[in-house]
């Protein structure tokens, strides 16, 4: 027997927050600074006189001017118009695996041992860095099957970024670089595989699916040649969709001695049943945002563990941590370095943290993670496909992993409501918008959630109660959706579908806004 | 043997899991992994340290390792370089702290209308503070954002080259480089150095104008500078790069911004730097943003390729809302278009960065206002000239670019006869972190190391590095 599910009557803060510029008052202080001793004082002259005069600043930033209780009310009512994960059910951010960040890594990586450190502290004073570093390097190598591990890369998109610097370096030493200027991908793949390689200086080829939905083999070996630099793909995709031919596709780019590059940003659903080694990648990454549970603050800090075969070791970013039996060393001399992708050694706090998550968790922690997600999934699944108006595109008859991409399209010709209306209108039931898909759909009216082992049987079926109400009211009183969010912290914005892409919409400060406000009200006065 | 359930995985209790087995219609997990092939699974259990199931002993754990490191609170820190130690105000950690921020992602403006309206706010704040219209959200770092300018730069003027000034940190030049890939990739940007005065630290026009050309799309430098002097001829070098039709990009430390010109006051067309001075903790590095800021001229604006929120109106009187501003044609976000080609408008990667910091800078910003970076900057000009006084006065010590300098300044210890890194071991005998060691990195500096003074040293605490110095130094 179902339960039934009571929606809540939510309604999300209303501060209507003026914007910090316009609140306080001239000569308000929110905190004041050490001023230099009085000694220091009287024996320099002033400030001023040790900065030339044309280097002195004319004019005082204009900066708000206002009291502490007033700055941390402020934020305070802005922080109440978001919801975390924390604070709603975010099944809805499919592919990003928002899955819960345990409280007691925060405290950790709040603790002077690891927030009061500076990068450049002689080696034997960052011991303890270094050792979280490199036992979750060799955690990582064993997770993936790859040799080394680097977390320079501040986030996935620059991990990416760093294997086609590798690919470049790799090339370099084997005099192919000029030959070697292609990098292929899957459209389902992040659309970072494309961007990331892009700025390396590769030319990207995205294979599109085939009528069932799987990137096509065929279509991959026409496409590969001696032009080839590597292949940049996920697997599952971001639709699910895990391709069993995944070793096949490697193997074709191997062919043509190109090198191949797995994807893992999101690994939560495969973790400790399939690595990358066994499907024949010479690298990939994990974001350990997502799969290994340090929050996603907002976007970002993140960390985008790289890892790689034998072979390209020595091309990884310096410098790298290595380990004598007795201490722990930072290696700086390695003549076939890419050098830096970012300065110092990456966000370590949230190493820190995916290792005290990897470490509360052992072997067959991780084990239950994916097994529950990927059951998490399937029952989600199974909840929606029973809602008017939903479809689950292509691989037909065919399992997905840890997440699905469906399609509002039926929903869309049976009563004009869109998957963007839908989305919306999710808020008003307390739960973050979903994500659709990346650009372009081809999935058409996209929604694509990941019900991560975070979740319980009830926030799933709460999840997908939201859902069915508002396919409810769809075909009953589409109205209702078209024109929401109604119980959010604001309503809809007027030029919704148009202002990304018109620059002449935009007031990107708040300067900005007042100028063009400004020339708006000027423009009326002309008129009249 | 207590039952194995996990606190942080409700579906754990294997009745629950049973039940949704059950509902889903498969007799076991593994018929829900049928898609993967028996050749790509791995066939052992994942050989990984045994865990600490329970959250006390984990904590204990991870302390055991984590006390092994030396802070900077309990030892006296003279280490700056480009990642540095100032006072991060408890609002600031406060804020950052709220669950709301940490633990949101992708949600969009109803969901997380706060978000974006902190975002827009650090945009301007940070965009007011460095003297520009604009700037976006971060990106990774100072280095990550030199180098994306100077390839929006390189867009903007459809040349190939640019000029960096010698005295850029090493690790960010390093960042660069890549950014502008090797000679043999086609869209390789050259980087041409120009050298600086040996004495002064500043520009040597005579090379610039050797190296400048109809082929140079940008001129960067830093000011103040990674060895800590300010760069007086901002201005000069601004007229040199625009008559030759260059981009003047300037890296900045945002704390001087009360003190030191805004660079768009002596020219600048694109200001970069890392925000994490402003209120975020140092994390052995991880505490890293890099923002990009400039003119809201629409050349510059859709060529960022990082992510920006614009203000907008709604439907509701009087109520301010916000939007992505091209989210899908500016950034990597939609850089194919519906048949998987490339959009010709596509530019540079973005991605998760570094937003909580943003979140943490804007309160930082917001609490100091124009005052409060007016005195933070004074008083880290007395603070760092009273060390350089004293160093001086100690045989064999010389401060290079001491009178020109902001927060930092290289100490050169040839006459010592004693090298940088013995030094450095030492003086953490004595709890004192001495400053980076640039031996290496600008050997025509000879044995010098780059010391970095801010706002929380003490005068004791100059005074005690000195005493200790002499005493080291005379042994």
């Amino acid at each position: 027997m179902k339960k039934e599910v009571n929606l809540r009557k939510y309604h999300a803060p209303v501060w209507n927050e003026p914007i910090i510029m316009e609140i306080g008052r001239k000569g308000q202080r929110g905190i004041l600074v050490p001023e230099a001793e009085e000694e220091i004082r009287k024996k320099l002259d002033d400030a001023e006189s040790y900065i030339s005069a044309n280097m002195r600043r004319r004019e005082l930033p204009k900066l708000p001017e206002l009291a502490q209780p007033q700055v941390v009310r402020h934020y305070i009512h802005l922080t109440q118009e978001i919801l975390g994960m924390d604070e709603t059910i975010d099944i809805s951010s499919g592919t990003c695996t928002m899955k819960y960040s345990p409280k007691v890594n925060e405290i950790l990586a709040g603790m002077p041992q690891m927030a009061d450190v500076h990068p450049f502290q002689d080696e034997d004073t960052i011991q303890g860095i270094l050792e979280i570093i490199y036992k979750l390097d060799l955690i990582c190598r064993e997770i993936s099957g790859m040799d080394y591990f680097t977390f320079q890369p501040g986030g996935g998109s620059q991990a990416i970024y760093t294997n086609a610097c590798l690919l470049r370096a790799y090339y370099e030493s084997k005099g192919e670089l000029a030959q070697r200027d292609e990098v292929i991908t899957t459209i389902f793949s992040h659309p970072v595989d494309t961007a990331s390689p892009r700025t390396a200086g590769f030319k990207v080829i995205s294979l599109m699916p085939n009528t069932k939905g799987y990137p096509d083999l065929d279509s991959l070996k026409s496409i590969c040649s001696e032009r080839t630099a590597g292949l940049f793909i996920t697997n599952p995709e971001d639709t699910g969709i895990f391709n069993p031919g995944v070793q096949e596709f490697v193997n074709a780019v191997h062919e043509v001695g190109g090198l191949c590059f797995y994807d893992q940003a999101n690994l939560n659903g495969i973790m400790g049943i399939a690595r990358a080694r066994e499907a024949g990648f010479d690298a990939c990454h994990f974001n350990l945002h997502k799969t290994f549970s340090s929050p996603h603050g907002s976007l970002g800090p993140g960390c985008g563990a790289y890892g790689v075969k034998e072979e390209l070791a020595k091309f990884l970013p310096v410098p790298v941590v290595t380990f004598n039996s007795e201490k722990y060393h930072l290696e700086y001399d390695k003549p076939s370095s890419i050098g830096k992708v970012r300065e110092f050694l990456g966000n370590i706090e949230v190493v820190l943290k995916a290792y005290a998550w990897i470490m509360s968790m052992g072997a067959e922690g991780l084990l239950e993670t994916a097994h529950v997600a990927v059951i998490n999934n399937n029952y989600l699944e199974k909840l929606l496909l029973a809602i008017p108006g939903i479809t689950k595109p292509y691989a037909e008859g065919k399992r997905r992993l840890d997440q699905v991409r469906y399609s509002f399209e039926k929903l869309k010709e049976d009563t004009g409501v869109g998957t963007i209306d839908v989305m919306n209108r999710m808020v008003d039931f307390g739960i973050v918008n979903y994500f659709p898909s990346h650009v372009p759909w081809i999935v058409s009216e996209p929604m694509t959630p990941e019900p991560c082992e975070s979740y319980s049987k009830e926030d799933i079926e709460y999840w997908a109660a939201v859902i069915r109400q508002v396919s409810k009211e769809a075909y009953s009183n589409p109205e209702i959706v078209k024109t929401a969010p109604h119980n959010s912290s604001s309503h809809k914005i007027i030029n919704a579908e148009t202002i990304d892409e018109h620059p002449q919409l935009w007031a990107l400060s708040w300067n900005a806004y007042l100028k063009k406000k400004r020339v708006g009200e000027e423009n009326v006065k002309i008129k009249k | 043997m207590f039952k194995k359930v996990y606190p942080y995985i409700p579906n754990s209790v294997p009745e629950i899991k049973e039940e949704m087995l059950k509902e889903i219609g498969v007799k076991g997990v593994e018929e829900l992994y049928e898609e993967i092939p028996k050749k790509l699974r791995l066939k052992r259990k994942l050989n990984i340290p045994k865990p600490f199931p329970d959250e006390y002993s984990l904590k204990k754990h991870v302390m055991s390792i984590l006390s092994k490191n030396k802070t900077c609170e309990e030892n006296l820190n003279f280490l700056g370089g480009g990642c540095w130690q100032h006072y991060i105000p408890a609002v600031c950690k406060e804020i950052m702290g709220r669950s709301e921020v940490l633990t949101a992602y992708a949600g969009e403006q109803y969901s997380d209308h706060g978000k974006f309206q902190i975002f827009f706010e650090y945009q301007s704040e940070l965009a007011a503070l460095v003297g520009m219209e604009v700037a976006s959200l971060p990106t990774y770092s100072w280095g990550m954002a030199a180098g994306l300018v100077i390839r929006m730069a390189s867009r903007i003027t459809g040349r190939k080259e640019v000029l960096v000034s010698k005295t850029v940190a090493p690790e960010r030049l390093s960042v660069i480089r890549n950014l502008c890939q090797p000679a043999a990739m086609p869209s390789h940007i050259d980087i041409k150095l120009v050298e600086y005065d040996i004495k002064t630290g500043l520009f040597n026009f005579d090379d610039l104008r050797r190296k400048i050309s109809s082929k140079t799309a940008a001129v960067y430098i830093e000011n103040p500078s990674y060895l800590g002097f300010i760069e007086t001829q901002g201005k000069e070098i601004s007229d040199i790069a625009h008559v030759n039709g260059a981009e003047f990009i300037v890296g900045v430390d945002p704390i001087s911004m009360g003190v030191l010109s805004a660079p768009s006051d002596y020219g600048a067309d694109i200001v970069v730097g890392t925000a994490q001075p402003l209120g975020i903790a140092m994390q052995c590095g991880g505490g890293e943003l890099g923002f990009i800021a400039h003119s809201a001229g629409e050349k510059y604006v859709v060529e960022n390729p990082t992510l920006m929120v614009t203000i907008t109106d709604t439907v509701e009187e009087r109520e301010y809302g916000f939007a992505w501003a091209g989210f899908d044609f500016r950034t990597s976000y939609g850089v194919r278009n519906e048949s998987g080609k490339i959009r010709s408008e596509s530019k540079d990667f973005t991605g998760t960065t570094s937003c909580l910091f943003a979140v943490g800078a804007a309160v930082y910003m917001a609490l100091m206002g124009p005052q409060g970076f007016k005195e933070i900057g004074e008083t880290i000009v007395l603070k760092s000239h009273y060390a350089i006084e004293l160093l001086s006065e100690i045989k064999g010590v010389k401060v290079i670019f001491g009178p020109n300098s902001f927060k930092e300044f290289v100490v050169n210890f040839d006459e010592t006869g004693r090298n940088v890194k013995d030094i450095n071991k030492t003086l953490l005998n004595y709890n004192i972190f001495g400053g980076k060691d640039i031996s290496k990195e600008f050997p025509e500096l000879g044995n010098s190391a780059l010391y970095c003074v801010t706002e929380i040293h003490t005068k004791e605490d100059i005074e005690r590095l000195v005493n200790v110095l002499k005493e080291v130094l005379s042994k």
